[in-house]
């Protein structure tokens, strides 16, 4: 037989895609677990309660996209102060990266929407369809009034929770006591009255949010983080030899068989590895520890408090598989010297460079003028002769009062001989807008050659010190 | 561009786009599933570097899905939009006729704001803040390129806050002014007069707004102006706003004060326009500005 009749005879065919298979991970407890939760709570309260609170009679926390305006507690950010929010991306970037480089994807572990989501809709389907063993009976079972019961109960909720996060989310944008009002307007509008007061992109984008949150958190969950979510790709390349991962102990664990709780492993010739399998059933993304460390793993640490319990019920000490570091693994490092590895170049540089863009940031912050100006000079009519020879040329100024008193500003010209504004020098402008005016700055005759010369416009608050700005332009004389 | 080149482009595109798309599908189908030795290995047979081999990790069905929905959204797209060679597509769509269909919902939207005030004088307008606050930020766009912020002028640019009007300053005038812009023309007098003539003439007039002037040379002008400056200035100098001749007995000057300047236009004539806007805006914006001029001159 030739080779190519032995290949033909024996090919198979092989699909590249493949229907996913769902994973029923089982509840877990235990130190990390409680930390996952806590961070829930944390983040959640948040997400959820800052948008109701009041701050100078108005939403505390709110993104005013019609209006450009955001405002967060007691500041006013305008869309100059977009440097603001990109010095907060690289703040964020820059944790992030240093957070892996110590302890590997602690922000999908523990503090990614799509982790903190999937587990309060995994908390959920837990109560209504059981623990995992129970949900994977229900999933075999037939279709029957009790499967389509517990089924439409756990997506009812699910989308019950989704909604909710729809409608937070529009409520930092449309103010959310307003938004709930119009919310509250579509019952009877089903009911058959009039035309509910809800807008069609708030509606839309509390539709679009929630679906987004049940698609992700309820279907998709492992499979965004493996398929469609760059942070966990470029992650792993920030891993170096002393970073915290999750590690199954092998030569401790190695091998790996189940044995009577009396009898000595040692003696079987065992590890402490029961092969009870926990470590598997409890991983979120179906994925097994003891292989090593693969891209699938988000950091959860389920499989440590899964492993912790069954060591403490068969007698073993806990950590056969635990946060450790390839260098603590290979060099059998103690806990303090593998710590100690923490400090390196690469982590202090990290450290560093966020402190300081941090301080900057903070500091920037706190000496910010609530006070904009944009000087726009006249442009086609250049330079004008007034009434004994003056000259005299014409500037808009727009005035942009960045809080949320109304203020009185005067304005001073200065770079010339005797230059002064003629006309009107006091304006005054409505908390949280801006105001175009217009003003006349005039030399006495001769005070100038002709051509260009810098001069400098200082606008300050009338009774407020330190609330003042400084914006130079050009007075042209022909 | 069917003009420039020949309808075969239209269809060269156009199989070009098609096959490609459909090509995409076929792709789809022809690589989605392989043949590999039963139990030989789990490995996709690429092989890298000699020995470095490839697992198949098979992607989530719906992932394929979404191939599909971009190939169904491109023949969709194909058939409503324009984008096949010359097909126009079954909607019809063109950026004329978006830009129409959202200039009809701008008009609109704004209309109502603008009919309210169209159907008031000007004289009452121009005390209405919100209607004047609607005009300024029309002049700001439209006046102040050459007029100024202030609206004060400049050289050869009037200014529209004093009570000296070349055409007049009632707000019929000024709405003229607007709607149809002005031309005005003095014609160049250098042949005519000779430069000591014109030197003259110029002294004469400066001694009708009582500039520092030289007698003699004024009183030698005095019957060169009644001759050739009166027909359009008047016999007095006093102007006439229908031909928009200005007053050469106040204070002010549109090209400068002082004898260089005055010489300077009657050798060489001036020629002053200022632009129609009536193509340009709606006779209600027109309204609006009228009222914002006519309200500068008001305030003194």
């Amino acid at each position: 037989m030739s080779k190519e009749g032995a290949a033909a005879e024996g090919l198979v065919e092989q699909s590249l895609y493949e229907v996913r298979k769902t994973i029923h991970p089982r509840a877990v407890r235990g130190w990390f677990a409680a930390w996952r939760w806590a961070l829930v709570w944390a983040t959640q309260l948040v997400f959820y309660g800052l948008p109701w609170l009041q701050w100078n009679d108005r939403q505390a926390l709110h993104f005013d996209i019609v209006h450009r305006k955001f405002y967060i507690f007691g500041l006013v950010f305008w869309p100059q102060d977009i440097i603001y929010l990109t010095v907060l991306l690289i703040i964020s970037a820059l944790s992030l990266f240093l957070f892996t480089a110590v302890a590997g994807r602690l922000w999908c572990g523990y503090a990614c929407p799509q982790t903190v989501y999937t587990e309060i809709f995994m908390w959920i389907e837990q109560k209504i369809e059981g623990d995992r063993a129970a949900r994977m009976r229900l999933d075999a079972a037939p279709l029957g009034a009790r499967k389509a019961g517990l089924k439409a109960a756990k997506h009812g909720a699910w989308i019950a929770v989704a909604l909710w996060t729809g409608f937070t989310f529009v409520g930092y944008v449309t103010p959310i006591r307003e938004l709930w009002q119009e919310v509250l307007s579509v019952g009877p509008w089903l009911a058959g009255g009039a035309a509910p007061l809800l807008g069609p992109w708030e509606t839309f984008w509390i539709l679009f949010y929630g679906f987004a949150t049940y698609g992700n958190a309820g279907w998709m969950r492992e499979q965004v983080c493996k398929y469609m979510c760059p942070y966990a790709r470029f992650q792993s390349a920030m891993f170096d030899q002393d970073t915290l991962i999750i590690t199954y102990d092998r030569e401790r664990g190695e091998p790996r068989g189940s044995r009577s709780r009396k009898s000595d492993p040692a003696a079987l010739g065992l590890g402490h590895c029961v092969d009870c399998n926990i470590c598997v059933q409890v991983c979120p993304t179906g994925i097994d520890i003891r292989s090593g460390l693969q891209y699938e793993c988000i950091g959860c640490a389920a499989c440590i408090d899964g492993c912790n319990q069954v060591m403490e019920k068969v007698g073993y000490p806990k950590g056969l598989i635990r946060y450790s570091t390839t260098h603590a693994m290979e060099q059998k490092l103690t806990r303090a010297q593998m710590f100690r590895h923490a400090f390196r170049p690469r982590v202090l540089l990290y450290s560093a460079i966020l402190a300081g863009i941090v301080i900057a940031a903070g500091v920037s912050l706190w000496l910010r003028v609530p006070l904009k100006v944009d000087v726009i000079r006249d442009r086609a009519a250049i330079a004008r002769e007034v009434e004994g020879g003056s000259i005299e040329n014409v500037y808009r100024l727009q005035i942009m009062n960045t809080e949320e008193e109304e203020r009185y500003y005067y304005v001073v010209v200065s770079g010339l001989p005797g230059i002064h504004l003629g006309g009107q020098s006091q304006f005054d402008v409505e908390g949280a807008s801006s105001r175009m005016v217009t003003v006349r700055v005039r030399i006495g005759p001769g005070a100038a050659q002709p051509g260009t010369h810098p001069i400098h416009f200082q606008v300050s608050a009338v009774g407020i010190a330190g609330v003042e700005v400084r914006e130079k332009s050009v007075f042209i004389v022909r | 561009m069917s003009q420039f080149t020949s309808s075969f482009w239209d269809y060269y595109i156009g199989v070009i786009s098609v096959v490609s798309i459909l090509a995409c599908g076929v792709l789809l189908l022809a690589q989605g599933k392989r043949r590999v030795a039963g139990g030989e290995s789990e490995t996709t047979g690429h092989s890298w570097d000699e020995d470095l081999g490839e697992y198949n990790n098979p992607l989530p069905r719906w992932w394929m899905w979404l191939f599909w929905i971009t190939i169904v959204f491109a023949l969709a797209y194909l058939a409503l939009y324009p984008g096949l060679g010359s097909f126009a597509g079954y909607w019809k769509w063109t950026q004329v006729g978006q830009l129409e269909q959202e200039t009809k919902q701008a008009e609109a939207q704004f209309g109502p704001i603008y009919e309210k005030f169209a159907g008031q004088e000007v004289a009452q307008l121009a005390k209405n803040p919100e209607a004047l606050a609607i005009g300024q930020k029309l002049f700001l766009n439209i006046c102040a390129q050459c007029h100024a912020s202030d609206a004060a002028g400049s050289r050869g640019f009037p200014n529209l806050t004093d009570n000296d009007w070349l055409y007049g300053g009632d707000p019929a005038a000024i709405k003229a002014s607007i709607t149809n812009g002005r031309n005005g023309i003095m014609p160049p007098f250098a042949p005519a007069l000779g430069e000591q003539g014109t030197k003259d003439v110029a002294h004469y007039v400066m001694s009708l707004s009582g500039m520092a002037h030289d007698s003699i040379r004024s009183a030698r002008g005095k019957p060169l102006f009644a001759q050739i400056c009166a027909a359009c200035h008047g016999a007095q100098g006093k102007g006439n706003p229908l031909l928009g001749a200005p007053n050469l007995t106040d204070k002010t000057w549109l090209y400068g004060a002082g004898e260089a300047a005055i010489i300077e236009g009657v050798t060489r004539g001036r020629n002053n326009q200022m632009p129609a806007h009536k193509e340009l805006l709606t006779p209600t914006k027109i309204h609006l500005l009228t009222a914002y001029v006519y309200s500068l001159s008001q305030q003194k």
